[in-house]
């Protein structure tokens, strides 16, 4: 049994335990071991990655409890991708919140552990109610980063976030019960075992189960009619929250994309692709409707909490084709969106910090300090965003185009996203020149023009240096991806990882 | 049993659903409050319904229950009375910093969101005992 699987779970839970008992007073301490526990974690996926580089699954079974009658983790290729994607978010965000963010209110590092601690253990659990928990986790951890700092309309912004998600657990769990109820298992790959098995009379509890499943995650993801809290939630959110909570709406497609292909995709009979007719329509439509906000949207955070709903849509419409090559164009533009998505949102941040009283709204305001380096850091991760050439977002929508070719929608995904592309780009360019250029034209006194520290800039960077490295290294990075994806359409080869753990034992 | 069961679950779901979309806080969280509820009494239910029977094999085998279901809900009522309190403490929040308990934001929220503004209120209040005070002297 290897122990490095439960280390990106078991690192900030001891940290954040740590940091609430011992470094509650004292910032320097907290930030110390926040900042060192992240780039551990940091270290420990990478590892992880390229462990999980072999092809191998491995399986870690919590005090020796054989699956599937235990708590198993599991470490594919899917899952040490996504462990790493949030260590390098998290790195960075954290980069950015030391610079002040953390001070504005209590018990920000350990919410933050907390946080990290959920999203990993989400992507690393091998059974239904462990994610169940670990989506609480991350969950009450957000509740509580998303009204740091405070104020009227964070607060309320807040609840209405809580209250959406504590209804989205309820039907999880509904879920949980309604499946466990004719399967007898939680354990996912028991139950992709037994799911062809259910008698037709069991077929209609069944897939109930599951798509009431599919609707917690489409919450999760964003997925149109399920988007309503993501504006409010976001735009509000302190800047580096809401930069982390772009790695958030990707555990929801990250959800979907484990549970549809691994049990209910080829081999489940009655049930086979069953998300497929219901993600399709809503992730289009959600695409439209993202692309469509951007152009609408009234602050600089409202425009990112658009094209971060945007690009779920146009994900998890590539997600519904479920085909191998739909799926590793999906997965790159995962990790690209959610990195052009964390930048964009610390973008705003740094512009509404010096904008004085307009903030990051879409009005005319005065020159604001470093207005020309923030301006062209935006337009590099507007690029991003957008899916302009040279970025990455342009290979990952051609990568997409060309995964969906064989689709029956094929015509649909083409005219949909090309044409939201444009719209995407007129409402960033309308973003971009009202808040950076034409602020020359205002003759109203400006804000004192005074430099800001230097770390914030070092994140936004190191967040958009890795898009730059994802554009570089597109071709070895989506060659990865496609072997990641016809891992996943070779279940037998998880199922026998997380179930033969059962006769090894004693 | 299974009619009780089963009915008693619909209206606490319906119930809890229609207080959650109603535009005051309070109305929520009791109506989030009957969705747990009724939640948890499914989850109970996944077990299947029996009478006198132990959650364990015993030692002459016989029948039992799953005792799976029960400990998922043993869960979910920790996890859902933890966030009970946590939704009720920023609601009170919101309410105490915003001045009204409307779940709507103040940039959308009806006109009925200001007429119910404690702080408002206060403050038309402060100003009409004022003037009284004034008229008087």
């Amino acid at each position: 049994m290897n122990h490095a699987l439960i280390l990106p779970i078991l690192l900030p839970a001891i940290v954040g335990a740590l940091l609430v008992m011992a470094a509650r007073y004292d910032k320097v301490l907290a930030r110390v071991f926040s900042l060192a526990s992240t780039v551990l974690l940091f270290g420990v996926a990478l590892t992880l990655l390229v462990m999980a580089s072999d092809g191998s699954v491995r399986t870690y079974a919590l005090g020796a409890w054989p699956a599937p009658f235990g708590i198993v983790l599991v470490l594919d290729r899917l899952a040490a991708l996504m462990v790493l994607l949030n260590a390098v978010l998290g790195l960075s965000v954290l980069l950015y919140a030391i610079n002040g963010w953390d001070l504005r209110g209590k018990h920000f590092h350990p919410l933050f552990q907390f946080q990290l601690m959920g999203i990993n253990g989400a992507f690393l659990t091998g059974d239904f109610f462990n994610l169940f928990v670990f989506f609480e986790i991350l969950l009450i951890a957000s509740y509580g980063l998303m009204v740091h700092g405070g104020g009227g309309l964070r607060v309320k912004a807040g609840v209405q976030y809580v209250v959406t998600n504590l209804v989205g657990s309820s039907v999880f769990l509904i879920a949980v019960g309604l499946i466990y109820s004719v399967t007898g298992t939680l354990n996912m790959a028991d139950l992709a075992v037994i799911v062809p098995r259910v008698p037709a009379a069991d077929q209609a509890l069944l897939q109930t189960g599951a798509v009431l499943l599919l609707l917690v995650f489409a919450i999760k993801a964003a997925l149109v009619p399920l988007h309503f809290w993501l504006p409010g939630t976001y735009a509000n959110a302190p800047g580096p929250v809401a930069a982390l909570f772009a790695i958030m709406t990707k555990v929801g497609a990250y959800s979907i994309i484990r549970l549809y292909v691994l049990a209910f995709g080829a081999e489940a009979g009655p049930a086979a692709w069953l998300a497929a007719p219901w993600l399709l329509p809503a992730g289009l439509v959600t695409l439209v409707l993202g692309m469509t906000g951007v152009l609408a949207a009234r602050s600089l955070g409202q425009m990112a909490s658009f094209a971060v709903i945007g690009s779920m849509g146009m994900l998890l419409a590539t997600v519904s084709v479920f085909t191998p090559q739909a799926i590793g164009a999906a997965l790159y533009y995962l990790i690209h969106s959610t990195f052009a998505a964390g930048a964009l949102f610390l973008i705003a941040d740094l512009v509404a910090e010096r904008r004085g009283v307009q903030r990051d709204r879409l009005v005319l305001a005065p020159r604001f300090a470093q207005a020309g380096l923030l301006a062209g850091l935006f337009f590099v991760a507007a690029i991003g965003i957008t899916g302009m050439p040279p970025l990455s977002g342009f290979i990952g929508k051609l990568l997409i185009l060309d995964g969906v070719r064989a689709s029956a929608h094929a015509t649909w995904f083409w005219t949909l996203i090309l044409s939201t592309s444009l719209i995407a780009i007129v409402g960033f360019s309308r973003g971009g020149s009202l808040v950076f250029w034409k602020s020359h034209a205002v003759n109203a006194p400006s804000a004192p023009l005074h430099r800001g520290a230097a770390l914030p800039f070092v994140a936004v960077g190191g967040v958009l240096a890795c898009l730059v490295t994802l554009t570089v290294f597109a071709g070895p990075v989506h060659g990865w991806l496609e072997l990641t994806a016809t891992q996943l359409f070779a279940p037998t080869a998880y199922i026998e990882a997380v179930l033969g753990t059962a006769q090894e034992g004693p | 049993m299974e009619f009780l069961v089963a009915s008693a679950i619909g209206v606490m779901t319906a119930a809890g659903l229609y207080l959650v979309l109603r535009a005051r806080t309070f109305p929520v969280i009791i109506g989030l409050s009957l969705l747990t509820y009724a939640t948890n009494l499914f989850l109970f239910a996944t077990g299947r319904l029996a009478i006198n029977q132990p959650p364990v094999i015993g030692a002459t085998g016989g029948s039992y229950v799953d005792p799976l279901p029960q400990a998922l809900v043993l869960t979910a009522i920790v996890i859902s009375f933890g966030m009970t309190a946590v939704v009720v403490v920023m609601a009170l929040r919101g309410y105490l910093e915003t001045g009204n308990d409307h779940v709507d934001l103040p940039g959308d929220a009806s006109p009925e969101a200001s007429e119910d503004d404690w702080k408002l209120r206060g403050r038309k209040q402060a100003d009409a005992t004022v003037k009284a005070g004034g008229s008087k002297a």
